[in-house]
């Protein structure tokens, strides 16, 4: 079981929040996960190449073509602050 | 200082002068109004997927291949995760541990002319994150920052060497000649100041004889190589400092402020080291066909190393000519096509001095010019035939700049073929001495210093035409005559 700080790490990394009850369910779902994890480990893999994709696809490239993309009024419909044509986002400076 | 030595690695990120992003097909752009060149993908919209540029990858493989890069039989790319507004899937994807390109070596040639050999790690491909602006007091009421996705998503190779710079001046060397590199790859345009090849250089210093690697610091993103190679001096005599009144150097990002020669320390950003790469599940690997690949090694053009070699030691030009005349890719090709019908040596005399004096009045490279790489060797050929003297010749160039025509119609039309006719010379110099007859005494007389008047006298009379040398022979011939 991993502990409760190791849990508040990876929220932070990924920028959630989690209350006290929802900290103790992500301990025990993160932890299923390694334990399954553990018992990929236990098998003999050597020589095998791990699995990075799961379809056996390969070489999907694109022509350098241009293609139009979105007008610049649509491209910021969602932005949450439009500041001189641009995103607005809090200060990064 | 004494007693230390610096260890130095870089790692240069070169943004590909494709027409499109690296996973879009957004065209790329460099001073376009913001926000004018996006789509769902490079802005990260639900449900996107992203499709490899063929051409980020090709110009990847060139530029390992230029580097002696192993290529990669299978390589995959990765995802970088942090969050920063330049970043809107909040990960970046990049290649991590099989990137196209493994293991290479550069081999730069220092001022002295020994080389400098420098290991490369790696080279993978990535794309750039997209430009944030601090708005900060310089717009009235404007609190944050603010985001153009137009360099979001540009294509990237980012080349990292291993530690084996030992000097500020090494690593410019190196850095300037993989750039000049890269321009003969035609890959990126490669440059510093509009941000499309940018160098961070990791320093370190250890005990001299030691092997153990010290503490390493991150240079940031320094717009010159000659700024970079004062921030690493700098970064070198701070460390000693640090480490010769018994301190320790911290692990950190430093920038260097070029105004006040300054070092200092960037807020690090908490657990920024902790990306959780993990393999990008959008993106089915890349294999490029060996036989590509070798169509691509054999297609390489020369390189400017190589190619400054190969003038100084078969064309017989010195250093200096060999740096200048491969300063571009387009001077270089430009000469070697004069060098292909001339002699090497005079061309590049011509070359490097008059023709680019005389072009940079007009305002004109060489590549663009009406003097075409055969109508420059015809004319460095007329001199060295001995149809036409030096200031002619310089005439005829001036000629052929300004309208275009074959060097040796200009000698024709213009009447500028050298006058190496002795009995016209002769002419002239009893002239001359007819209408000079004080210095003719002299001459007569065996005076030395008057030679040098006729012989500028004669050449003025014929207009800059007549051998200088059979002058000087036919002048001298006078001597002790009555
Ligand atoms: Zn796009």
């Amino acid at each position: 079981m991993i502990d409760a700080k190791t849990v508040l790490h990876v929220a932070r990394l990924a920028r959630l929040r989690l209350s006290p009850d929802e900290q103790q369910v992500m301990r025990e779902e993160l932890s299923g996960i390694l334990e399954h994890i553990d018992v990929i480990r236990a098998i003999d893999l050597d020589g095998v190449p791990p699995t990075t994709h799961v379809l056996a696809v390969e070489n999907v490239l694109r022509a350098d073509e241009p293609r139009p993309g979105l007008p610049r009024d649509e491209a910021l419909r969602e932005a949450a602050h439009v500041v001189d044509d641009a995103f607005g986002v809090p200060r990064m400076d | 200082m004494s007693g230390f030595e610096p260890v130095i690695g870089v790692e240069i990120h070169v943004q590909l002068s494709t027409r499109t992003k690296m996973f879009c097909g957004c065209a790329l752009s460099f001073g376009d109004p913001p926000n004018t060149h996006t789509c769902p993908v490079c802005l990260a919209h639900p449900g996107v997927l992203p499709v490899v540029n063929a051409e980020a990858v090709r110009r990847a493989l060139l530029i390992g291949l230029a580097l002696g890069c192993e290529i990669a039989p299978r390589s995959i790319f990765h995802r970088k995760n942090y969050f920063y507004p330049d970043l809107p899937k909040a990960y970046q994807v990049s290649q991590f541990d099989i990137p196209i390109c493994g293991r290479g070596e550069f081999t730069a040639i220092r001022d002295d002319g020994t080389d400098l050999v420098v290991g490369i790690t790696r080279a993978h491909l990535e794309e750039d994150a997209a430009k944030l602006t601090h708005a900060g007091g310089r717009r009235a009421g404007a609190e944050g920052s603010v985001v153009d996705f137009n360099r979001g998503g540009t294509p990237l190779v980012e080349i990292v060497t291993e530690p084996d710079l030992r000097s500020a001046s090494d690593a410019g060397t190196f850095l300037r000649q993989l750039r000049q590199t890269l321009l003969f790859l035609g890959v990126s345009d490669c440059s510093m100041e509009e941000g499309s090849m940018r160098a961070d250089a990791n320093v370190s210093i250890r005990p001299v004889g030691s092997h153990a690697l010290g503490t390493k610091t991150e240079l940031k993103n320094m717009n010159s190589f000659r700024f970079l190679e004062r921030g690493i001096d700098a970064e070198i005599a701070r460390q000693t400092q640090i480490v010769a009144s018994g301190g320790r150097v911290r692990q950190e990002t430093v920038h260097y402020e070029p105004e006040t020669g300054e070092i200092t320390p960037l807020r690090s950003k908490e657990e920024s080291h902790a990306y959780r790469y993990f393999p990008e599940p959008d993106l089915v690997p890349v294999v490029p066909d060996p036989a590509w690949v070798d169509d691509l090694r054999h297609g390489l053009p020369e390189l400017p190393v190589p190619m400054r070699r190969r003038m100084v030691g078969e064309m017989g030009l010195s250093a200096e000519d060999a740096e200048v005349l491969t300063g571009s890719p387009e001077l270089a090709a430009y000469f070697m096509a004069v060098a292909g019908e001339a002699d090497p040596k005079a061309a590049a005399n011509w070359v490097r001095g008059e023709l680019r004096a005389q072009l940079r009045e007009v305002g004109e490279e060489p590549w663009e010019s009406r003097v075409t790489p055969s109508r420059m060797a015809a004319l460095v050929g007329l001199l060295a035939e001995g149809t036409v003297s030096v200031p002619a010749a310089k005439e005829v160039l001036a000629e052929v700049i300004a309208t275009g025509g074959e060097p040796a119609a200009v000698v024709e039309a213009r009447g500028l073929g050298q006058i190496s006719d002795e009995d016209a010379l002769r002419d002239v110099i009893a002239d001359l001495m007819d209408a000079n007859p004080d210095q003719a005494g002299q001459l007569r007389d065996g005076k030395e210093k008057v030679i040098g008047f006729f012989v500028g006298q004669a050449m003025k009379q014929t207009g800059g035409r007549a051998d200088p040398k059979a002058v000087q022979r036919l002048v001298r011939a006078q001597i002790g005559g009555d």
